[in-house]
């Protein structure tokens, strides 16, 4: 079992606070990924994010983890201004982007090692690769791992910073649908223990609702937060739930599409 | 019936080698040369290829590797055979450009000491300007794919400098360097450092950008993101680089030596054609064959051993 670190405990308050972003295109034309986006995100809230594809929801999560900069607007973590990526704010991508030339100890061990602090911390990577169910594979390499082995080794790379904020791009999206359920209660389970905010975007309707405490659900052109809804099934949720139908149609609604 | 044809192929090379032996020795020679090495060095061979062809009847491995080389062991065995008929017991060819492989062999035994003295001569040459090409490539082509403004001075250099067969400065070099041997370490490493600086930057230009960001998530510094996101991740293409070094140090190795340089493989080459004893140079041939040959599966067993990572991904 993971102790909850001091560090991580109830920080987190995400704050994106008139928020726009533009980029040129190939064509060289102006596109608004995102226009004027506001939202607020409590401390050590599970936030599942879904759209129709170019809603600028992947620009959403780049922003907040730094990687990106907004063209206006500021975003803020505990009161303190974004400006770059921080090693408190964990980030996967669909692909899990493992580096190739490390194992899994060390793909895990990334994060120490880059702070210079792996020396007094080795455990910790033992730790999380424990944590994600993969001690016996510690030594494997990436292209040795199948597609759900190596977003745990992705996501146990993020963790082992003790982000206040776990970012995921649409962290199961490559996975097949079983595999897909099973990493679901597993990112729950950690988010459970590690107690820290948690964004995430999905395409999945069915997976926003069991895991989110709120969707915010985006349109495109310009990209903005169309609706933000509140989940409100206790958990552990069960997926045939009449609520859960419930909370289906009113997504379903809000993305325009028509299931009478 | 199965049993037979394993049995032959074991033994198909020391049948070969029985009837070099008894050709070199019962047919006259038409051409001068010592035949008693050859002849020692013929017994040998069969001698060993008996035991190993006895031996492969106990031990499986051996067995595997001489049934799958023995056809080309044997075809071999007969060219030199042929080859040794139309010089030697024939005299088809015109000397001194073709010597027999009698000749050649009179030359490693005679002259072996001025030979190894030669290769050591090269391969000080080779391995000090290889491993500055190496050592300059490598960063260079590091700094010009990852800072945009450092290829604002290096893109130059790199673009026209570059393709310039170092061969092409020698006139230059040996002139401006105090010794032939400085000047030629130093266009070996040009040599060098051309393919490993383009190989290692466009490592690192296309590594994907992915790699860069999630590092930077993690807490990496520019430092890390280099020495440790970069090198590693262009390692592959680097690698490519560096055997394309190997080859074009090898050629400016020779070539830098039959020009100036007086010693070295390169050298004997040259001198062995100004005295018409070409059977010298063919053994001078053979042994730079070996060492590039060596030099080559040196660099493959380092590259295995650094990039063990790869292994069932990339082959070549």
């Amino acid at each position: 079992m993971v102790k909850v670190k001091q560090e991580s405990n109830l920080n987190g308050q995400i704050s994106i606070r008139n928020v726009s972003k533009k980029f040129m295109d190939a064509k060289n034309t102006e596109v608004k990924a995102l226009h004027n986006v506001n939202l607020e995100i409590k401390a050590g809230e599970l936030v599942a994010i879904i759209g129709p594809s170019g809603c600028g929801k992947s620009t959403f999560l780049r922003l907040i983890s730094g990687i990106d900069n907004p063209t206006a607007g500021e975003l803020y973590i505990d009161d303190e201004r974004i400006t770059g990526p921080h090693f408190t704010r964990g980030f996967a991508f669909q692909n899990p982007t493992l580096f190739p030339w490390k194992d899994v100890w060390h793909n895990v061990a990334t994060g120490l090692e880059a702070r210079g602090i792996l020396k007094d911390h080795s455990a910790d990577v033992d730790e999380y690769i424990e944590l994600v169910g993969l001690t016996q594979f510690k030594n494997a390499f990436p292209h040795q791992l199948s597609g759900g082995m190596a977003q745990r080794v992705a996501l146990a790379r993020a963790l082992v910073n003790h982000p206040k904020a776990l970012l995921l791009d649409e962290p199961l999206g490559a996975l097949d649908a079983l595999t897909r359920m099973s990493m679901q209660d597993e990112i729950l389970r950690i988010w459970n223990e590690q107690q820290m905010t948690l964004l995430f975007v999905t395409h999945d309707i069915d997976e926003a609702i069991y895991l989110g405490d709120r969707v915010v659900i985006m349109s495109a052109n310009p990209g903005q937060i169309q609706r933000v809804i509140d989940i409100d099934i206790p958990k552990p949720r069960r997926r045939n739930d009449d609520i859960f139908f419930h909370y289906k149609k009113i997504m379903l609604d809000a993305l325009g599409v028509n299931i009478d | 019936m199965q049993t037979l044809k394993k049995q032959s192929a074991l033994w198909a090379p020391v049948v070969a080698l029985m009837i070099t032996l008894v050709i070199h020795i019962e047919m006259p020679n038409k051409q001068l040369a010592n035949s008693g090495y050859y002849t020692m060095l013929i017994s040998f061979l069969t001698f060993i290829f008996a035991v190993w062809a006895i031996s492969s009847n106990f031990k499986q491995k051996w067995c595997e590797k001489l049934s799958y080389y023995s056809l080309f062991i044997t075809v071999v065995i007969l060219l030199t055979l042929i080859y040794e008929i139309i010089t030697l017991k024939e005299g088809l060819l015109p000397l001194p450009f073709f010597p027999s492989p009698v000749k050649i062999l009179e030359a490693y035994v005679t002259d072996w000491a001025v030979l190894l003295k030669s290769v050591a001569y090269s391969m000080r040459l080779l391995i000090l300007g290889y491993i500055i090409g190496m050592m300059l490539g490598i960063p260079s082509g590091l700094m010009l794919g990852w800072y945009k403004k450092f290829g604002y001075w290096m893109n130059p250099i790199v673009r026209i400098i570059g393709p310039i067969p170092a061969t092409a400065w020698i006139p230059v070099i040996l002139v401006a360097f105090p010794t032939s041997f400085s000047g030629s370490v130093f266009l070996i490493a040009l040599s060098v450092w051309f393919p490993v600086t383009v190989m290692t930057c466009s490592g690192v230009c296309n590594l994907n950008k992915s790699y860069f960001e999630i590092a930077r998530t993690l807490g990496a510094d520019e430092r890390y993101q280099l020495l440790k996101i970069a090198l590693p991740g262009a390692a592959p293409t680097i690698f490519v680089g560096m055997f394309m070094g190997l080859g074009s140090a090898y050629a400016t190795l020779i070539a830098a030596e039959m020009l100036g340089v007086k010693a070295g493989l390169g050298w004997y080459i040259n001198w062995a054609q100004g005295w018409a004893e070409y059977y010298k140079l063919y053994a001078a041939l053979g042994i730079s064959a070996l060492m590039c040959s060596g030099c080559t599966s040196l660099l493959f067993k380092v590259r295995d051993r650094i990039l063990v990572w790869q292994k069932g991904t990339v082959k070549w």
